[in-house]
């Protein structure tokens, strides 16, 4: 790959999905990339970038997927749905007891497992949601990966990466060398492709938001974009979960970490003394300790 | 240091599983089947057991079963590593009292998220 189609790959990506890559990602493009060039019977990298520049518009589509599609494991860093099971979405349920409605979503939620590891915390948790209205939207920019979400089909290697094997004997069924989500679990979830660096204001506000993973690839300006969005579309009492190595501190002042709570976040406007959010601070607050 | 117990028939896996646990920070017993399994844990009871199913003289199942009402046996976490890989096999494995189950193939992420399911790290 030469410099000049380096710097072509970096400008689209850029400017498609809003992923920064710096200057030494060579290897990153590379690893990626040279499969799919393969596929498409592609001697390598040039030669996928000179058909990209040929206007081969969904080749381009598929190489903005093949650059931001990201790993993902069922309960990924535990903590956070810890604190969902224990302490936010108790507190959320009492909450919103009037109006019985939770609405949750999963931005860059790529094959599933994390939507699905919320469906089925919630599922768990039947007994103090019974007759509520629960949303789940799951969005990410690849029409590849969700729709793989969408059948619930995992490998071996992916039931055993962070799923308990209770939750695997009670809500998936063997498909051969698979595993499929019973279709209970699968049908919480609605799949949605979506490209946050445009308006998403359209998906209404939420209760709980996870965008875990997926701000570290853009640079300060884009995720600063994208926190002004998610604080728009998050309740004053709601919570944000960040990934682990990722953080608001240095970029926004729309959101508050809790302390000693890592991967928590809420509005920083959130209105303390009304009853929703103190419920929900004081529940995660002793959960934390 | 904590301890766990190895038990499977393949030296082959005993050594994968040993280099995998001893990069957990564990310390490691082996043991080629039940029998011998349950010799050691009357020896010294272990914090963990990674355990086979299929093994000759005493398997997997039926080493849990004696180690469950041995005294203290109610201690170890006891997580399966076995090729059988259906739900029926889970199933009768927790039914027993095991506290995870892993399905051959194994690699380190796998066996590090079981760990961490059963709080042993």
């Amino acid at each position: 790959m030469t410099p000049l189609d380096y710097e072509y790959l970096r400008k689209l990506l850029k400017e498609r999905s809003g992923l920064d890559l710096s200057a030494d990602k060579q290897y990153l493009v590379e690893s990626r990339l040279l499969p799919l060039a393969r596929r498409s019977n592609l001697a390598g990298i040039p030669e996928l970038v000179q058909k990209m520049k040929g206007g081969a518009e969904m080749l381009t589509s598929e190489v903005v997927e093949a650059m931001t599609t990201n790993e993902t494991f069922f309960f990924r860093d535990k903590i956070p749905f810890d604190h969902l099971k224990e302490a936010v979405l108790p507190a959320l349920a009492q909450a919103r007891a009037a109006r019985r409605s939770l609405r949750v979503w999963c931005a860059a939620s790529s094959t599933g497992q994390e939507p699905y590891s919320i469906a089925m915390l919630l599922k768990e948790m039947t007994a103090l949601f019974t007759g509520w209205r629960i949303e789940i939207i799951a969005t990410d920019l690849s029409q590849a990966v969700l729709e793989k979400s969408k059948a619930g089909l995992f490998s071996q290697f992916e039931v055993q990466r962070g799923l308990p094997i209770q939750l695997l004997v009670k809500h998936f069924v063997q498909k051969g060398e698979l595993w499929q989500l019973n279709a209970d679990i699968r049908g919480m979830v609605q799949h949605r492709q979506l490209n946050l660096l445009q308006d998403i204001s359209h998906l209404g506000t939420f209760d709980v938001i996870f965008c875990r993973n997926v701000l570290i690839y853009f640079d300060q300006q884009t995720k600063a974009g994208i926190f002004g969005k998610i604080s728009r579309m998050l309740e004053p009492d709601g919570v944000l979960a960040l990934g682990a190595a990722e953080s608001v501190v240095g970029i926004t002042n729309l959101f508050r970490p809790y302390p000693d709570r890592r991967g928590l976040y809420q509005p920083s406007t959130a209105p303390v003394a009304r009853a929703g959010a103190a419920h929900v601070l004081k529940a995660v607050a002793s959960a934390a300790r | 240091m904590r301890t766990c117990l190895v038990v499977d028939d393949s030296s082959v896996i005993r050594k994968v599983a040993r280099r995998i646990l001893e990069g957990l920070d564990f310390q490691i017993v082996e043991a080629e089947d039940g029998a011998k399994a349950l010799e050691a844990c009357k020896r010294a009871m272990p914090e963990a057991v990674l355990l086979d199913w299929n093994m000759p003289v005493m398997d997997g199942y039926e080493f849990l079963g004696n180690l469950r009402r041995m005294p203290g046996g109610d201690q170890p976490k006891v997580v399966f590593c076995t090729t059988e890989n259906d739900v029926a096999h889970i199933a009768r494995a927790l039914h027993a009292g095991a506290n995870e189950y892993i399905m051959k193939p194994f690699d380190r992420d796998i066996v590090t998220a079981k760990f961490q399911e059963v709080g042993l790290i």
